[in-house]
């Protein structure tokens, strides 16, 4: 694709926004992606089972995924690889089971993966887990962020703008395709729920994307078949101590440094980080750093005070109708 | 972030595109009256644009005692990080204690900014809000008069009550419909601050290239009846039924967002959480299953009839008359009985 400079060289700053710098001789063609992705309990599938009795939801009762949207972000991201050249690194925060979701995107392309997992992450609202994750994409070198819209166990939307406003770049929310980058800007169609907009954007700068963006690409074999025993050290322990259960701490701590270093050889550790790593200032995390807080859950039991049955015959259904017209329901 | 402040009145961002006033800022100066009665506070409009003063009267028409007005020629057109400037410094003048914002493409794109620049607290699409206390059993503490920001979580399968004791203001995002819309009281008056906001380049990263707006095929918030109909019906030629019976009452004819994802009826008409949210004198469901989605757009209808061949569809939990049976002959029948009422 030949980058495209329009007619932008003689413009000043006007109300559609800073008119972008004229483009450099040279025009970057490789672009670094950093895609931040989220395991979720599949909302879909809740059924009378996965409620417990106080109304609460039993998240181990659901089948753990990929967050739908996070896919088409990952899915741009690589189709920028494919086109430009660059790199895409996935980084997620969550428990140690979500490396799954990290080997996942290996599988279809992801050149890096990172599991951000801490005890001191928990309870962590939009605001903190944007700052926790604002620290660990600041540890990487990048061109453009993506998210995926909203994950469907909250459907907050939030963490994108936040994130973005943590790093200090621009964002472009609900992104449905991406129409060109020319070394210095991005140029995107963003629905906009009763329309859509085409804007131009300095980078670096994160995009939100919707699923209407893109078909996700299945797994690569030879990517699975390479990848499929990537771990996460703590996924190592982990196993080290399911599989010697009788082990001493010491022969566990061994087991585990023999399994991380082979791994490593062979290019199959997948990177984990803690909030030390990530030089993350905990007033801002965890419970401390979020300022929402959960005053009551309740299960949902909508219910219709007075209803009553009609009978599906012409008898019945002429009485309904006759009762809203006379409470002039209908007119 | 700003320190609790008691004093601090309710304000509401008023949406605006080019010089016209968007329902939802409207919809949720109704609630934040409430909010700003029950806690002794004025009520604040917050209006953002370019040459957007003449607009202010009419807010206040509908609730507002004073109206905020950012005016800057650079503010012409929505761009996230000058709005959130120009917000975030106004915030930090008069630390408001809540602060609302429509869950509109705009409002979810703008709060989290201004949430985060401000290290507040936002929750995202209440469904309701009211005014609470809260205690922390841990340090036997009681946070009076709170916002209590209520919303469905998981995919719409609990609750959730969310409060904010600390960090203001305390931030919410609403969606279109859910607030009913406020009289309109037309001698009423309010206080107009026009405020100086400086616009720097940094603020404006983005051009916009080209906008295309379009208006939605069917106007669901204001229709008294809506016959909706769900994966059930079957075909978009079954989806007949549901027209002919819109037609037959003067109903607009809504769908599931299945019905809509399988082809039968236009995205326009999707009632539920990622729809449109409609409180209809009317609401006729048909083959419509009932999930929590859907019902997040419709159980606030004063009347609710469903129709469905399952006994066990959760439709039925919030139906005022529930028809068990085959739309394929109920809908006909029901037809042929309003037609000869009339
Ligand atoms: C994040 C998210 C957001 C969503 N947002 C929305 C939203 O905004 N709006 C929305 O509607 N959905 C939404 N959904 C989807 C929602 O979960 C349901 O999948 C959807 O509402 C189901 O639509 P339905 O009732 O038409 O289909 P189904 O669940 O398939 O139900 C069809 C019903 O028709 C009945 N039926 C079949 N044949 C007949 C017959 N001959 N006579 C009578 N009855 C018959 C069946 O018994 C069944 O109950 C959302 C989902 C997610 C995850």
């Amino acid at each position: 694709m030949t980058p495209k400079t329009g007619n932008l060289q003689n413009k000043t700053a006007n109300p559609n926004g800073l008119v972008l710098k004229p483009l450099n001789k040279e025009v970057k063609l490789a672009y670094n992606c950093v895609v931040l992705i989220k395991q979720v309990p599949d909302t879909k599938k809740i059924t009378g089972e996965a409620m417990n009795d106080d109304g609460t939801v039993n998240r181990g009762a659901l089948p753990a995924i990929f967050n739908p949207e996070d896919l088409n972000a990952l899915e741009l991201a690589l189709d920028i690889k494919d086109q430009y050249g660059g790199a895409v690194t996935v980084i997620t925060m969550g428990l140690p089971s979500a490396s799954d979701i990290l080997r996942q995107s290996l599988y279809r392309g992801a050149d890096e993966a990172i599991l951000v997992t801490d005890r001191r992450c928990a309870a962590s609202d939009t605001l903190a887990t944007s700052y926790i994750l604002s620290a660990a994409v600041k540890k990487l070198d990048y061109d453009i962020v993506l998210c995926g819209r909203q994950a469907i166990d909250g459907d907050t939307a939030q963490v994108g703008p936040q994130l973005a406003e943590k790093l200090g770049i621009p964002q472009v929310t609900y992104v449905e395709e991406l129409l060109s980058l020319d070394g210095e800007s991005m140029t995107a169609r963003r629905n906009i729920g009763n329309g859509w907009q085409e804007v131009r954007c300095e980078m670096p700068l994160l995009v939100t994307v919707i699923d209407e963006a893109n078909e996700p690409r299945v797994a690569s074999a030879r990517k699975l078949m390479k990848n499929k025993n990537a771990l996460t050290p703590v996924e190592v322990e982990v196993s080290a101590r399911q599989g010697n259960p009788d082990a001493s701490a010491e022969k566990i701590a061994e087991l585990v440094k023999r399994k991380t270093q082979e791994l490593q050889e062979n290019g199959l550790l997948i990177k984990q980080w803690d909030l030390d790593d990530i030089e993350a200032d905990l007033t801002w995390c965890g419970r401390d750093g979020s300022p929402t807080k959960v005053h009551r859950i309740q299960s949902v039991v909508l219910s219709a005070k007075d209803s009553k049955f009609v009978e599906p015959t012409e008898q019945g259904v002429a009485d309904m109708i006759h009762e809203l017209i006379s409470d002039k329901t209908i007119s | 972030m700003i320190k609790v402040n008691r004093k601090g009145e309710v304000w509401v961002f008023i949406e605006q595109h080019e010089g016209k006033l968007e329902d939802i800022g409207l919809e949720l100066l109704g609630r934040a009256r409430t909010l700003g009665n029950e806690l002794g506070v004025e009520v604040g409009a917050v209006l953002v644009g370019d040459n957007v003063k003449s607009m202010a009267e009419k807010i206040c028409h509908y609730g507002a005692d004073k109206v905020y007005v950012l005016e800057n020629p650079l503010l012409g057109h929505y761009q996230t990080n000058s709005y959130s400037k120009a917000i975030y410094d106004l915030i930090h003048k008069y630390e408001p204690q809540i602060m609302i914002f429509g869950a509109s493409a705009c409002g979810r794109d703008l709060a989290p900014r201004v949430a985060s620049a401000a290290k507040a607290g936002l929750t995202a699409d209440c469904t309701d809000l009211c005014i609470g206390d809260h205690e922390v059993k841990k340090t036997n503490t009681v946070h009076k008069k709170l916002l209590l920001q209520i919303r469905p979580a998981f995919g719409g399968n609990i609750i959730a009550t969310i409060i904010n004791y600390d960090r203001w203001p305390q931030m919410a995002t609403v969606r279109e419909g859910v607030m009913p819309m406020p009289e309109l009281q037309a001698d009423r008056k309010g206080k107009i601050i026009v405020e100086q906001v400086h616009i720097g380049n940094d603020e404006l990263p983005l051009e916009i290239l080209n906008e295309h707006k379009r208006e939605k095929k069917v106007n669901l918030k204001a229709s008294r009846i809506i016959v909706a109909g769900g994966a059930g019906v079957g075909s978009k030629e079954n989806f007949r039924f549901i027209w002919d019976l819109a037609n037959a009452l003067g109903a607009s004819p809504g769908a599931t967002r299945a019905a809509v994802d399988l082809g039968f009826i236009d995205r326009d008409h999707q009632v539920g959480q990622t729809g449109t949210t409609v409180r209809p004198s009317l609401y006729i469901a048909v083959g419509i299953s009932g999930a929590i989605q859907h019902q997040a757009g419709m159980c606030e209808s004063q009347k609710i009839i469903a129709i469905n061949n399952d006994p066990d569809a959760p439709i039925f939990n919030v139906a005022h008359y529930k028809i068990v049976g085959d739309l394929n002959t109920v809908v006909p029948t029901m037809i042929k009985s309003i037609k000869a009422r009339v």
